[in-house]
């Protein structure tokens, strides 16, 4: 097999919601000795970009989604502890801190957006759901991460994401920390209201607006 | 005469009730339930269910569920704040109640949401009191400007103090159970009276898939105890937190409420429990939960005829939209639910006013809904042979150009063989023209306005006044909100 045909062998893994395929190959182009950080940029990202698209077009439902992403992370369990290894760290930019906000136990929408994020390229810390304002900083400070993203599906929890903000300047940490809102009650008039950095509609769309905050492509 | 046939609905064949009921208790018995109450887990281990203390994963064995099942009674009967008016839920008959507990109110001018304020939810109970389709009143809006750790009790104290239905209602902590309770009992004038009588209704919700959290499964405790029915509210999401099938939903369903039975009857034996819940279609687009979309409605309708088929009371969410505004999709989505939950003989149906996956209300909405659950009152009642001969006789000395519409026969039984149009449009297109084109929502708005400027809340004792207050009082108190005082209402 050429590197190109690998390459799409891994692309089509995720696309299909492979796992074992996905993990598999990744485990091969270990043995096999291949650039890690091409595998990751030729092989699979390509696969979990046109998954978002796949989504955008109408196609893919939410259960394709997840698999996908599910297929990613088990493709990036393996490639992961290698590049460490390797010191080369692909995932620079992107440390993310996400949990359902304080009061609310809602966390499908919050599951799906950090299923995404890691599939995305990015280090996900999922801290689960009613998790306390404190908590958040607490987890960010030591991580060192780079975004922090709240969620919330009522409209009287989504008061929480305001007090968080509130919470960090009280801190002198807003600036630290890249800030975005999502769930259901909350939009994008809100997330300017309340000062936060971002806001998305849904996982695609917030894989997109953290890649654009972490400056990345 | 030949009797009327009740039209009934059922979508199940009477192999796959008695399939989904087994493979219920079978889950029971082989996975089990995780109950986080430790109470509840005593119960069940002291009722032999095989309890794993260290996770709270409870087993039932079917001898448990059956034995509990029958101790359960087949109809709860709901009084009125007078204690006079008796509303038997069980058998096939239907009650509505307004969908409970939105946080905003639909603004009619604008089309916007906002948040509910105190003055909203008293004119929403004002305005129920006004319907005569919504048999029950619903705890239905939260009051934002009441502190959070009393809104529970709050919006059961506002509703005793300004309707005289019975309420569906239901705790949002622990703590909230006592005062709730004795608010019911202050009303009746005692907790036997209150056992005798039942005044309300709790809703508790199992989390999806197969859990009792603390809070719910203490409030089958205490409810079972105190004599107030529990409804049993399963809320499966087709492939997210239950089986995308509706068949495996109904699984779970099952499963979740049986257990849920189980915990009311080992704490207080022929406890009244309504077999309800709020499972909805999981929408694969929008990670969203639509109680509009025809499979929910599939869902409840199987779920209640397996309900029946337990010799149970049954409730469901049904009769309300996820639109946004009053819109055509608030319409059908309501029309259909209440049409379908009729049929199927779901005996309180939660869902009249309510928008956007249960989290709106609308005051208009929820005078159009009680026109349609007029409707949904007429279809069940089904078509009568009035006469006999039916119609022969009418035809004696048959003219041309003859018309009905003096004939004796017509007055005799127009009003009883049809419905008063409501607030449907039916003028001609020209009336409707010079009658300023008004959509039904206009109508409703004049008509909200009108009910509320005519209505006279039913006085309430001034004793028992005092006594809701006292206790609500406490409760602000003892929940560290010193600065709470009753309303001017």
């Amino acid at each position: 097999m050429t590197k190109d045909e690998i390459y799409s062998k891994m692309s089509e893994a995720i696309v299909a919601g492979d796992r074992e395929a996905a993990r598999g190959l990744a485990e091969e182009a270990v043995r096999s000795g291949l650039d890690l950080l091409e595998v990751v940029d030729r092989g699979y990202v390509p696969g979990i970009q046109k998954v978002g698209e796949l989504w955008e077009q109408g196609e893919y439902f939410l259960p394709e989604l997840i698999t996908s992403a599910e297929a990613m992370k088990a493709a990036m369990g393996v490639l992961e502890p290698e590049l460490k290894k390797r010191n080369a760290g692909s995932r620079a930019g992107g440390r993310v801190v996400i949990g359902t906000i304080e009061g609310d136990i809602h966390d499908i929408g919050k599951n799906l957006v950090a299923s995404m994020l890691q599939a995305g390229g990015f280090e996900v810390h999922d801290l689960g759901a009613d998790v306390k304002l404190e908590r958040y900083i607490e987890t960010a400070e030591e991580v060192g991460a780079d975004m922090i993203c709240l969620s919330a599906l009522l409209t009287t929890t989504m008061m929480n994401q305001r007090r968080f903000i509130g919470l960090l300047r009280e801190r002198g940490l807003r600036d630290k920390y890249k800030v975005l809102v999502g769930g259901a009650p909350a939009n994008r008039a809100w997330a300017e209201e309340i000062g936060a950095d971002g806001f998305a509609e849904n996982a695609v769309a917030a894989v997109k607006l953290a890649r654009s905050l972490a400056g990345r492509p | 005469m030949i009797a009327t046939r009740r039209p009934k609905l059922e979508l199940l064949s009477e192999a796959l009730v008695e399939r989904v009921v087994e493979e219920g208790l079978a889950l029971l018995e082989r996975h089990g339930v995780l109950v986080e109450n430790r109470e509840a887990l005593g119960l069940l281990s002291g009722a032999g269910a095989d309890v794993d203390p260290a996770t709270g994963l409870a087993r039932m064995g079917r001898e448990l569920v059956e034995d509990c099942l029958a101790a359960t009674p087949a109809s709860v009967t709901l009084f009125d704040r007078t204690g006079t008016k008796a509303f038997t839920v069980g058998g096939d008959e239907v009650h509505f109640d307004p969908g409970s507990a939105a946080v905003t109110i639909l603004e009619h001018a604008g089309g916007t949401q906002r948040k509910a304020m105190t003055s909203d939810v008293a004119d929403l109970y004002r305005l129920v009191e006004t319907l005569e389709h919504l048999h029950f009143q619903s705890t239905a809006l939260i009051a934002s400007d009441v502190p959070s750790p009393i809104a529970d009790g709050f919006r059961l104290y506002l509703g005793l103090i300004l309707s005289e239905k019975p309420f569906v209602t239901g705790t949002f902590r622990i703590e909230g159970f006592g005062p709730m309770k004795d608010f019911l009992a202050a009303v009746r004038g005692g907790e036997n009276e209150l056992r005798d009588k039942p005044l309300a209704i709790f809703d508790a919700c199992p989390s999806p898939p197969l859990k009792w959290s603390n809070l719910t499964a203490q409030s089958l405790i205490d409810a079972a105890r105190a004599g107030i029915p529990s409804e049993l509210i399963s809320m499966g999401m087709t492939g997210a937190t239950s089986p995308t099938t509706i068949a495996g939903t109904l699984v779970q369903h099952v499963a979740e409420n049986l257990s849920g039975l189980v915990i009311c009857q080992l704490a207080g034996r022929g406890a009244p429990v309504i077999f309800g819940g709020s499972p909805s279609s999981f929408d694969m687009r929008k990670g969203t939960t639509p109680m509009g979309a025809i499979e929910t409605m599939m869902i409840d309708a199987a779920y209640a005829q397996v309900g029946k088929r337990l010799g149970l009371p049954t409730h469901a969410y049904m009769a309300l939209s996820d639109a946004k505004i009053n819109d055509p999709q608030a319409g059908f989505e309501t029309a259909f639910g209440a049409a379908i939950g009729a049929l199927a003989g779901v005996n309180v149906i939660s869902g009249p006013g309510m928008l956007d996956f249960e989290s709106s209300q609308s005051l208009e909405k929820l005078v159009i809904d009680d026109g349609i659950c007029a409707m949904a009152y007429r279809l069940i009642d089904g078509i009568a042979q009035r006469d006999d001969p039916i119609a022969l006789g009418l035809f004696e000395g048959l003219a041309p150009g003859m018309s009905f519409l003096t004939h004796p026969h017509t007055r005799r039984w127009y009003r009883q063989e049809h419905i008063p149009a409501g607030l449907a449009d039916r003028d001609p297109y020209e009336a409707w023209v010079a009658a300023g084109r008004t959509s039904i929502v206009d109508k409703a708005h004049a008509d909200v306005q009108r009910r509320l400027a005519a209505h006279a809340a039913p006085p309430l004792a001034a004793n028992v006044r005092g006594e809701l207050d006292r206790i609500m009082i406490a409760y602000a108190r003892s929940s560290g909100v010193d600065d709470w005082a009753p309303p001017r209402i």
